[in-house]
């Protein structure tokens, strides 16, 4: 197979990662003061996520580094291009970060409340976005002949890419009420299953619009496959949630996400992001990648390594496979700040 | 201002800000898996209170560190689009590496760490420590291969068809000689920074509590803090001045005008060339006669340089002239173009990088002598050289990021003189097109706040934690009992 290829399908698998594992992550933290109802709750949910979420942030990482050494054009065009909602994120990631390590270091109730808030918050702004940038890149932007992006802000605000941040939006607030669900007990998973019951059904009907928009607009015949697999997905979210069986709906769930992501590549191939300027000023596949030895050089160290960090981080989940309830959480540490 | 200035600005302070907290996360995670490694084979408590204090400190400063790291990788595309375009094909490689064999490796072992204290039999534990803290170092391997690429470019070639530089040979990338004597010495500095944080808190811990009560319990357990302090400090001194030395005279070979600048030597000296100590006058460069050395060492220059002690070293408008001629001496519009760097800011920022390690050496020294043959720290001054030493390496290492950073420019890619001269790249190209002043500015803003507001949190979690000391632990064997509460928990 051709290399830039593989790597396009390589970068795809990333992102699948990325967005199963972080999506839940979001969903959890959107969803902590919902089902939290108080402190004990709230850190109840916050600590399902607390062994695994920074190494689930790495796959984004990752697929940014393998964006870079596999496709630097795409990276320089998508990057400077998109500044202003990257911008967004990366800044809500910054504090999300901060805040998920700080807020418990200090036993203060105002403390602890200002961080929730920002660990709240600063999942919102990412769910929405990482689906307006996709969809925007599905559907073509400005592009010159120079590779360079003359959009603007305001032109990555359109229906479609609106729809996109709606559809990533619901199916990460679906995500992690079903991971809750799977991940607590007592009184937070009783609520985390009344979300997870509502929301299972209005990620399908959002996700299916947005589904059933980019095939049409953008797809190609394959990708009814894949729109039809992520359908299935999320109508086994919704069945198995409807009968407590958490397990299956997860994996719908996740099925779901990752077919998302064979559809918007499916229907990008072989662009890589398309020029709404003129298709001639389109990066490709093979017009953005990198030379045939990087990416041999590349596959070589991704074949190797992949398995053994699939290998590892399936071992913390193994390790942290109990669920947790409000009786598990011990006192808050003791540590106040001095008074002067 | 231009896109350019203020995206070097923004550059600059994300770079140096990310950079003041991971050369602590380098060191302290592997002395932190040291202190864990000696509770296991000796069972001592003493190394369990220190591995979990010094632990905390440890994750404080990861949080941030981490979270100002997302940036770095973004920030190429963001603000320098045209250096990506012209790089990726080389640069990238490391950068992805560094993610897939190094980032991924610490983050899911530090939330092992963090939270397995009693899900985890006690030798898999302190593994995890372990796998953390060797992800931190490779993690650092990568980003200096990086780095030193684009200063001294190697394993590359330009490609005239492509207009960008392209990989012939990725052993030569990470195997330049500009990474291998660079990583030693960042991972050397890295140490010196932990080992004064560990020695420093420690010392000023010992000289409490000798005050309180002479036969207090804790001195024994500080006294084996600061002195495993001492010992790094010691052995990460030594390796720091070593590399030091090796890099600078492979400096002097690979980016004379950047050593050139870095002594204010501005005319070509007769003879053997004195290292300055202290240089009065505007440093613009532009005239000899503003610059004033007031206290040099004879011939020490020349040693540094070529390790010859009669050597002959360049001065920076022979060097300009040289440049000129093999890079051009005029650019588009027609201007002269400058390939001295900022010589204020190279020439402080060597002298400090080298002198406030100074306060590293005294506090070694003092600690060595103050506990020989098992005694405790009770000098109040040693409290307070304790106090004013931790922030020196800090310091340190980040003037000698600024100055290898701001040393290279007018190059982003600086040109290789042994190598193939093509594969360069002046800064000014290698900025964004897509990115609007707007842009710039807005995320300039936003990040120096933010920065500066996790920054203050950082400072007073540190220092809160570090004057709580090193508190009474009590370890519970790993057991499967759902009823118990968790060991740590947010």
């Amino acid at each position: 197979m051709d290399l830039a290829v593989f790597w396009f399908i390589l970068i795809a698998v990333l992102w699948t990662g990325y967005l199963v594992l972080e999506g839940f992550d979001f969903g959890v933290a959107m969803l902590m003061e919902k089902v939290g109802k108080g402190d004990r709750g709230r850190r109840t949910a916050l600590n399902t996520i607390g062994p695994v979420w920074d190494g689930n942030e790495v796959w984004l990482l990752t697929a940014g580094g393998a964006t870079f050494a596999a496709f630097p054009e795409w990276y320089a065009t998508l990057f400077s291009g998109f500044y202003l909602p990257l911008l967004l994120i990366l800044l809500a990631l910054i504090v999300r970060a901060v805040a998920i390590e700080y807020r418990g270091k200090i036993n203060d109730d105002a403390w602890r409340r200002r961080w929730d808030w920002v660990i709240m918050g600063s999942a919102w702004v990412p769910s929405i976005l990482w689906g307006v940038a996709f969809a925007n890149i599905v559907r073509g932007v400005p592009i010159d002949e120079t590779f360079t992006y003359t959009g603007g802000f305001f032109n990555l605000l359109n229906p479609y890419a609106l729809l996109g941040g709606a559809t990533t939006l619901a199916l990460f607030l679906s995500h992690g009420a079903i991971f809750l669900s799977l991940k607590t007990d007592g009184e937070v998973r009783e609520r985390a299953e009344a979300v997870a019951r509502r929301m299972a059904p209005i990620a399908l009907v959002i996700a299916a619009v947005f589904a059933i928009w980019t095939q049409v607009a953008y797809g190609v015949a394959w990708t009814w496959i894949a729109v039809v697999v992520a359908a299935v997905g999320l109508a086994v979210a919704v069945v198995a949630g409807r009968i407590g069986r958490y397990g299956y709906a997860f994996t719908g769930n996740a099925v779901a996400i990752a077919f998302a992501v064979v559809l918007i590549f499916g229907s990008l191939y072989p662009d890589v992001m398309p020029s709404s300027t003129d298709p001639a000023f389109s990066l490709t596949v093979q017009n953005a990648s990198s030379t045939d030895y990087t990416l041999t050089v590349m596959t070589w160290v991704a074949v190797i390594l992949t398995p053994v960090v699939l290998l590892y981080q399936g071992w913390t989940y193994w390790v942290f496979r109990r669920r947790l309830s409000a009786e598990n959480i011990p006192e808050h540490n003791s540590l106040t700040f001095l008074k002067k | 201002m231009e896109v350019l200035e203020l995206a070097r600005w923004q550059f600059g302070i994300t770079t140096v800000y990310h950079f003041i907290l991971v050369p602590l996360t380098i060191g302290l995670s592997t002395m932190v898996a040291i202190l864990q490694t000696a509770w296991v084979r000796t069972g001592n408590d003493k190394y369990l209170r220190l591995t979990k204090f010094y632990g905390k400190l440890l994750l404080i400063n990861f949080a941030l560190g981490v979270a100002t790291g997302i940036v770095q990788e973004f920030q190429f595309g963001m603000n320098w689009a045209e250096y990506s375009r012209f790089v990726g094909d080389v640069f990238g490689a490391p950068l992805a590496m560094e993610a897939l064999a190094a980032f991924f490796l610490e983050s899911t072992f530090l939330g092992l760490w963090i939270f397995g204290w009693d899900k985890l039999p006690k030798k898999v534990h302190l593994a995890t420590v372990w796998a953390f803290a060797i992800g931190s170092i490779l993690s650092a391997y990568f980003i200096i291969a990086a780095n030193s690429w684009m200063q001294h470019p190697v394993g590359a070639e330009f490609n005239e068809e492509t207009g960008r530089a392209e990989m012939t040979d990725i052993w030569a990338v990470l195997t330049n000689n500009t990474t291998l004597v660079a990583f030693p010495h960042v991972i050397a500095t890295a140490f010196l920074v932990a080992g004064t944080f560990v020695a420093g808190i420690a010392v000023w811990w010992m000289v409490k509590k000798s005050r309180e009560d002479r036969n207090h319990a804790d001195l024994g357990m500080y006294r084996t803090a600061a002195r495993f302090g001492a010992v790094v400090m010691l052995v990460s001194g030594i390796g720091v001045v070593v590399t030091g030395d090796i890099q600078a005279k492979l400096m002097f070979e690979q980016q004379p005008i950047k050593m050139a600048a870095a002594e204010g030597l501005v005319a070509t000296p007769v003879g053997p060339a004195p290292f300055s100590l202290f240089t009065i006058g505007n440093l613009a460069g532009d005239d000899p006669d503003s610059v004033h050395h007031i206290l040099e060492i004879p011939y020490f220059l020349s040693y540094m340089a070529t390790g010859d002690w009669e050597g002959e070293v360049k001065g920076l408008d022979e060097l300009q002239e040289i440049y000129a001629e093999r890079y051009g001496a005029v650019d588009e519009n027609g201007e002269e173009i400058e390939y001295r760097p900022n010589l204020a800011v190279t020439y402080w920022s060597f002298r400090l990088m080298i002198g406030l390690a100074v306060f590293s050496a005294a506090l070694c020294v003092a600690i060595f002598w103050f506990t020989r043959k098992g005694r405790a720290i009770d000098q109040e001054w040693m409290s307070k050289l304790a106090l004013i030493s931790l922030p020196m390496p800090f310091l340190a290492a980040s003037f000698g990021w600024i100055f290898t950073e701001m040393g290279r420019q007018p190059f982003v890619v600086a040109p290789n003189p042994t190598g193939s001269d093509q594969v360069m790249l002046m800064t000014t190209f290698g900025v964004s097109d897509a990115t609007s002043v707007g842009e710039v500015a807005t995320s300039l803003v936003a990040f120096t706040v933010i920065y500066a507001v996790l920054g203050i949190f950082w400072y007073r979690l540190i220092q809160r934690y570090a004057s709580e000391g090193a508190a009474h632990v009590t370890y519970e064997e790993p057991s499967d009992d759902s009823d118990r509460p968790m060991s740590f928990a947010y």
